[in-house]
């Protein structure tokens, strides 16, 4: 949103002080399209410091005590509403991840992500475009999907996945880029992103399922 | 049960939840007959000389120190063992000791006095209370013992002579009591002493059956949080410590290290999170004897992944059943990966699988260096035999894109048994 002028301003937020640390040295030893501006150890401290530091990037740990990422994002959203929300994670269970896009995160990322991929995503989450990791690819796949016991489609609008938007999904499980995408579907990358955004304002919103149903649904294909 | 619960469950093991902060207890050490007025001054930051003296004149109001005294004594739990107040002086003892007498013989005198009770019941009651006293201060010793010996405890005779001078002491002075009041009718005094002796066994054990209930709640609260330390303590050694001093041993080694913290993660995930890990509440666990789709993939992956320091990332939409032509889709894919780790010199695999309906893909891709389909010598069989083969076998088709320079990516479908069927 803010990138043309100077960096992209980030805010850490993880309850490991070590992998905190850790990002930070990478993010401004491997580049000066991003810049961190402050971190956060708590839910408490991270609100604080978002309302204090208006960050461009959030980049949130799903897994905190107290909440975890899903609590500060109900809290500091509201009141920050230039800010974006990634979030880094190692977890690797469906609903935590589909949780805090849920709350409002733009993207999802695992903490074993590289450096430049990280930049790239971060940068991209404050053009206002989605980030979706192949795992969390397929979680929403695999949510939207049709099966005996899904609950029933009240808005067709947000509880179905158009075909293109299945096709850019299953791309984005098997590890494309976006440009990939793009040049695999005959798509501009423009077209493509704007799938993945609509795809993540469906999963954010719908109604098609109960995440804990889903969860137990997971098995029984 | 999910991190979630696991990060709440750990958090619940290792903070007891506003527990000893406000509670009052009764101090262990220093105490001139149960602790009850050093716990009171130190719960509420004053002089113990005083609450001592407050319970001594209130015990010359018709004895209500005395009796407030002992409702703190058995509702009031002892401190934890480990909990120490600073030693007490001889001066202070003696002074305790000083205001215990002053108390008892301010009720018995001021009761006396004003004839709220004459002299022989106050004798009766008396050696009643010091007969309770002692059983009492014996029960105190013995908390937190084991629950059979739950009298006695484990101070052997000394505790078995004071235990049953008490019990002792409290018949004489029922006994005394009653001989006085009742006008030996003999019905009469024959219901009442067991009355008497009922009421008797009553007040002597009412603090036993407190404490017992008490300190079961808590040992096994204590026993269950420890065990659950023990476990994850033993579980961590085994594993996560193993795996750190290897890395350590290999840091010259990236892939070597690599493979070992990845092995590791993907252990500790399957405990944490698995089918039957630590993190799920044991449902489900009839379905480890047979592995669904899902994990068999998860597992010849892992297999990979450890054999060739590779990363293998892998992301499946759905999960069914296994068949046999599954398992054969899963051996082609394992296969594939195994390729693309021998040849494609890339760290990382991607592999997604995805469950339809009415049919399983699989992809394996890799960003690798590629290669000519057409120019690979005619000797070499790992594709076409044990992919292309295994996959026309069952039923499947196997699709192949790759170019030099382009990587590879390796389709795999395979129908479902329920349509073709």
């Amino acid at each position: 949103m803010t990138s043309e002028k100077g960096p992209v301003r980030v805010f850490l937020v993880d309850d490991h002080g070590l992998f905190r640390a850790g990002v930070r040295a990478e993010l401004d030893s491997i580049t000066d399209e991003v810049e961190v501006v402050g971190e956060a150890g708590t839910v408490g401290e991270a609100v604080a410091g978002i309302g204090h530091r208006k960050p461009d990037v959030v980049l949130l740990d799903v897994h905190m005590p107290d909440g975890g990422g899903a609590e500060v994002l109900r809290r500091a959203r509201p009141e920050n509403p230039e800010t974006v929300f990634l979030a880094l994670s190692v977890s690797d269970a469906a609903e935590d991840v589909i949780a805090v896009i849920r709350a409002g995160a733009r993207g999802y990322v695992t903490k074993t992500i590289s450096s430049h991929e990280l930049v790239r995503a971060v940068v991209r989450v404050s053009e206002g475009d989605a980030v979706f990791s192949p795992r969390l690819a397929g979680f929403v796949l695999d949510a939207f999907a049709d099966r005996p016991g899904a609950a029933p489609i009240s808005d067709p609008e947000l509880d179905l996945l158009t075909p293109r938007e299945r096709d850019v999904l299953r791309l984005l499980a098997r590890g494309y880029a976006y440009k990939e995408i793009a040049s695999e579907l005959f798509i501009s990358v423009k077209t493509v992103e704007t799938h993945v955004s609509s795809v993540l304002r469906k999963t954010q919103l719908s109604n098609r399922y109960e995440l804990s149903r889903w969860a137990s649904d997971r098995r029984l294909v | 049960m999910r991190d979630a619960d696991i990060e709440r469950a750990a958090s619940r093991a290792v903070t007891d939840p506003a527990d000893d902060a406000v509670k009052m207890r009764r101090r262990r050490s220093g105490r001139a007959v149960a602790g009850v007025a050093g716990g009171v001054a130190d719960h509420l930051d004053v002089k113990v000389l005083w609450v001592r003296l407050t319970f001594a004149l209130f015990a010359a109001f018709g004895g209500a120190g005395v009796l407030a005294y002992g409702m703190l004594w058995v509702f009031v739990p002892q401190a934890k063992r480990d909990v120490r107040t600073a030693e007490v002086s001889r001066k202070e003892r003696q002074q305790a000791r000083g205001l215990l007498a002053l108390g008892i013989g301010l009720a018995i005198g001021i009761g006396t006095l004003s004839n709220t009770f004459n002299g022989w019941v106050a004798g009766g009651i008396g050696v009643t209370l010091v007969g309770v006293a002692l059983v009492w201060q014996e029960a105190d010793q013995s908390t937190r013992r084991r629950a059979s010996s739950l009298v006695l405890g484990e101070g052997g005779r000394g505790a078995l002579v004071r235990v049953l001078s008490g019990a002792a002491l409290v018949i004489t002075g029922i006994t005394l009591f009653l001989v006085r009041s009742v006008d030996l009718d003999q019905m009469q005094f024959a219901l009442l002493s067991v009355l008497a002796a009922l009421i008797g066994v009553a007040v002597l054990t009412v603090p036993f059956w407190l404490r017992l209930v008490r300190d079961l709640g808590e040992e096994r609260r204590e026993r269950i949080r420890s065990e659950e330390r023990a476990e994850i303590a033993a579980h961590l050694h085994d594993s996560v410590l193993q795996t750190l001093a290897l890395i350590q041993k290999q840091a010259e080694a990236p892939r070597e290290v690599l493979r070992l913290a990845r092995g590791q993660e993907r252990q500790l995930r399957g405990w944490l999170y698995g089918p039957s890990g630590y993190g799920r509440s044991g449902d489900k666990v009839d379905a480890a004897d047979r592995m669904t789709f899902a994990e068999s993939v998860a597992q010849s992956c892992g297999e990979v992944e450890d054999t060739f320091a590779i990363q293998v990332q892998q992301v499946v939409v759905g999960d069914c059943e296994l068949d046999e032509r599954l398992t054969g889709l899963v051996f082609a894919a394992r296969e594939a990966v195994v390729n693309a780790a021998k040849h494609a010199e890339v760290s990382e695999v991607s592999v997604y699988a995805e469950v339809e309906p009415e049919q399983v893909t699989i992809f394996v891709r890799d960003r690798g260096k590629g290669f000519d389909p057409a120019a690979v010598p005619g000797d070499r069989h790992g594709l076409a035999d044990s992919i292309r083969g295994r996959m026309e076998r069952n039923g499947g088709e196997l699709r192949l894109r790759t170019a030099p320079g382009e990587g590879t990516e390796v389709q795999l479908h395979m129908p479902r048994e329920t349509v073709s069927a």
